[in-house]
């Protein structure tokens, strides 16, 4: 490592730590930031000599990092953003405060992985889906296909591990010559009934889709989800016991099993790791407190809003909207939300936008309580399960009531 | 289609439905239903026929590809031109609104647009994001304007076409005006469910379109509270 990219790793490491000690976050981010600062290419000087695998999309990148993380775990020490710190300066932080680790998962926000690719050089890159989040400010997702797309073009190298249930991560990966497909279902549909190659409808039979106006349709997959577990591409079935709840999170597990084959890990080595993890920065996590068991899930669009549906337990559910800078101003996305699946529980609404969230659900006709803090939703439900789904900042609101709980 | 239900036709949602714009339709059958008006309600694909039938007509926001496309679509279709003349209510939010004019811009092009609506749209220097608050033309009698905008655009208007609001926060059109209506026919820059601030505007199509003086008043207090913080957000920025 030149002489400025050590110089700038202690002191990287160094503003994380004082961070951390003041009380000011976890230092992923600040840390990052100054190593950059010093070293612009710090983090193509930090990724040299590891093997590196990247995982990006709309939904499901933080779990999947996880999963992935302990999944490679089998052979050797690894570096991960375990925090969700996505961009640059959350990846040059992680790798700068592990030291040197031959191998690195990181998840990367889906705007930066060009450029991410171009510094980490990675071995392998896992593709999960891509639908609308955050349109405010977000590029279009056609445009983010083309851009991944484009990418992988020019790095015929790298191993793509992409997802063959979502037409637009298939049509971005087909530039790619090496592909391993995974299946792991696609609960949103409404991004891709539009073909992103020829503009023509995109048909859709059981779990099967294809355009009607070119060739671009769904590859067989290598790997598949099938009852409580995943079949290989040797055609062998294992079970999957998380601790982590839904249908989505046995997908997850899918993709770190695959991504985690590309470097050599096999699926029963991983298994077990991937069944001690419990929760990942307070997502699922439960915490007790006065006789109810809270559960946290995290919902940030409308993909991740269904997934949170299928996850929660028939139990009291509290739902929690923000649209603070990181969530988005716009809250549209609402009504691209199906919330009749809470009809038959009581709901509890709070959040800086309860009102966008009450006029919603009244049209949705799902009853509803508005309570104007966490504290008071908790008084509101008998003991026993606590479902609380909320967008990004309203999650670590009530997180950080929980004392930061992990 | 029966001619004894309030039919209510969304306009190509595969194209045009960026923004939750699904809420406009559940919005005025909500509303209508609560009233006791039988309510049928249409999603017509962009590979379908437009019908020429319905009463009341919606058009979201999308992206510039599916905005060309749709209204190359329903310049060819007719149907829509044909429900208009017959009377048709329409609500055409963004890129809806912006293609019922004589033309607009899209990936660089000036395309041409449905020419139901006196405007014709080209590019701003800025994109609009944010909240959007305007005071309604009088002669609609409706309270004031909240949304939230995101466009590129830029809206002028002919002789033919009236500004829906006078802009009070926000950019709209040009920053002065926002949005404009003829006859029946309401277009805005208040994107995605628009109606869900502004049930006024619902109504106002439910009256035009079942031809009542006025309708059974809801309880709108959850609506009103929205309303109240989003004019107060407004003001604030």
């Amino acid at each position: 490592m030149p002489l400025i990219a050590k110089v700038a790793t202690t002191a990287s490491k160094t503003a994380a730590a004082l961070s951390r000690a003041a009380g000011r976050g976890d230092g992923s981010v600040i840390g990052g930031w100054i190593g950059l600062k010093i070293d612009p290419d710090l983090l193509a000087h930090l990724s040299s000599g590891r093997a590196v695998a990247l995982v990006s999309g709309t939904n499901g990148k933080t779990t999947t990092t996880r999963l992935t993380a302990a999944a490679v775990g089998v052979l050797g020490r690894v570096a991960t953003n375990s925090f969700g710190a996505n961009m640059p300066t959350g990846h040059t932080s992680a790798l700068a405060k592990e030291g040197h680790t031959p191998f690195a998962v990181l998840e990367v926000d889906e705007h930066y992985l060009a450029q991410v690719i171009e510094a980490t050089r990675p071995k392998v890159v896992a593709l999960l889906n891509l639908s609308r989040d955050q349109l405010d400010r977000a590029k279009e997702v056609a445009m983010m296909a083309q851009l991944w797309k484009t990418t992988l073009a020019g790095h015929p190298q790298i191993k793509v591990v992409a997802n063959s249930d979502d037409p637009m991560v298939v049509w971005a990966a087909s530039s790619s010559p090496q592909v391993t497909w995974f299946s792991a279902g696609q609960r949103w549909l409404d991004d891709s009934f539009v073909c992103p190659e020829s503009g023509h409808p995109i048909e859709r039979s059981g779990g099967d889709w294809w355009c009607t106006g070119c060739p671009l349709r769904r590859p067989r997959a290598n790997w598949v989800v099938e009852d409580e577990g995943v079949i290989d591409p040797r055609g062998d079935w294992h079970m999957v016991k998380l601790q982590l709840p839904g249908r989505v999170n046995i997908g997850n597990a899918a993709t770190a099993l695959a991504v985690a084959a590309e470097f050599g890990v096999r699926p029963i080595e991983a298994l077990p790791r991937l069944a001690r993890v419990a929760s990942i920065a307070g997502r699922y996590a439960q915490v007790d407190r006065d006789g109810r068991n809270i559960r946290l899930l995290l919902a940030k669009n409308p993909a991740s809003w269904l997934e949170a549906f299928d996850m929660a337990e028939q139990a009291p559910t509290l739902l929690s909207i923000n649209a603070r800078d990181p969530d988005g101003f716009d809250t549209s996305w609402l009504y691209d939300v199906d919330f009749s699946p809470l009809r038959n529980r009581p709901v509890l609404i709070t959040g800086d936008r309860a009102y966008d969230l009450a006029v919603r659900l009244q049209v949705n006709q799902v009853p509803f309580r508005h309570v104007l803090s966490f504290d008071e939703a908790l008084r509101a439900v008998p003991p026993g399960r606590l479902e609380v789904i909320a967008n990004y900042t309203a999650f670590q609101d009530i997180r950080a009531e929980l004392d930061r709980v992990n | 289609m029966s001619t004894e239900s309030l039919r209510i036709v969304w306009i190509y949602p595969d194209l045009l439905s960026t923004y939750g714009d699904r809420g406009n339709l559940s919005i005025l059958a909500h509303r209508a239903a609560a009233r006791g008006i039988p309510v049928e309600t249409y999603e017509v694909r962009s590979d379908q026929p437009m019908p020429t039938a319905a009463d009341i007509y919606l058009i979201g926001g999308g992206e510039d590809g599916p905005q060309a496309l749709a209204a190359e679509r329903l310049i060819n279709d007719g149907g829509l031109h044909r429900a208009v003349s017959q009377g048709a209510a329409v609500l055409a939010i963004c890129a809806g609104y912006q293609l019922f004019g004589h033309s607009f811009f899209a990936k660089g092009a000036k395309c041409a647009g449905l020419g139901l609506l006196d405007i014709s749209s080209d590019r701003g220097v800025t994109r609009a994001v944010g909240e959007l608050r305007g005071d309604i033309d009088p002669r609609l009698g409706l309270p004031p304007l909240t949304g939230f905008e995101n466009h590129g655009g830029r809206t002028h208007l002919g002789p033919h076409a009236a500004p829906l609001a006078r802009v009070t926060a926000g950019v709209g059109n040009d920053g002065q005006t926002e949005g404009a209506w003829a006859g029946k026919i309401l277009g805005t820059y208040s994107h995605g469910p628009a109606l869900a601030r502004n049930p006024a505007i619902a109504d106002l199509l439910l009256r035009w379109s079942t031809g009542a003086d006025r309708l059974a008043p809801l309880d709108d207090t959850w609506a009103d509270r929205l309303r109240q913080e989003r004019l107060e957000a407004a003001t604030a920025v």
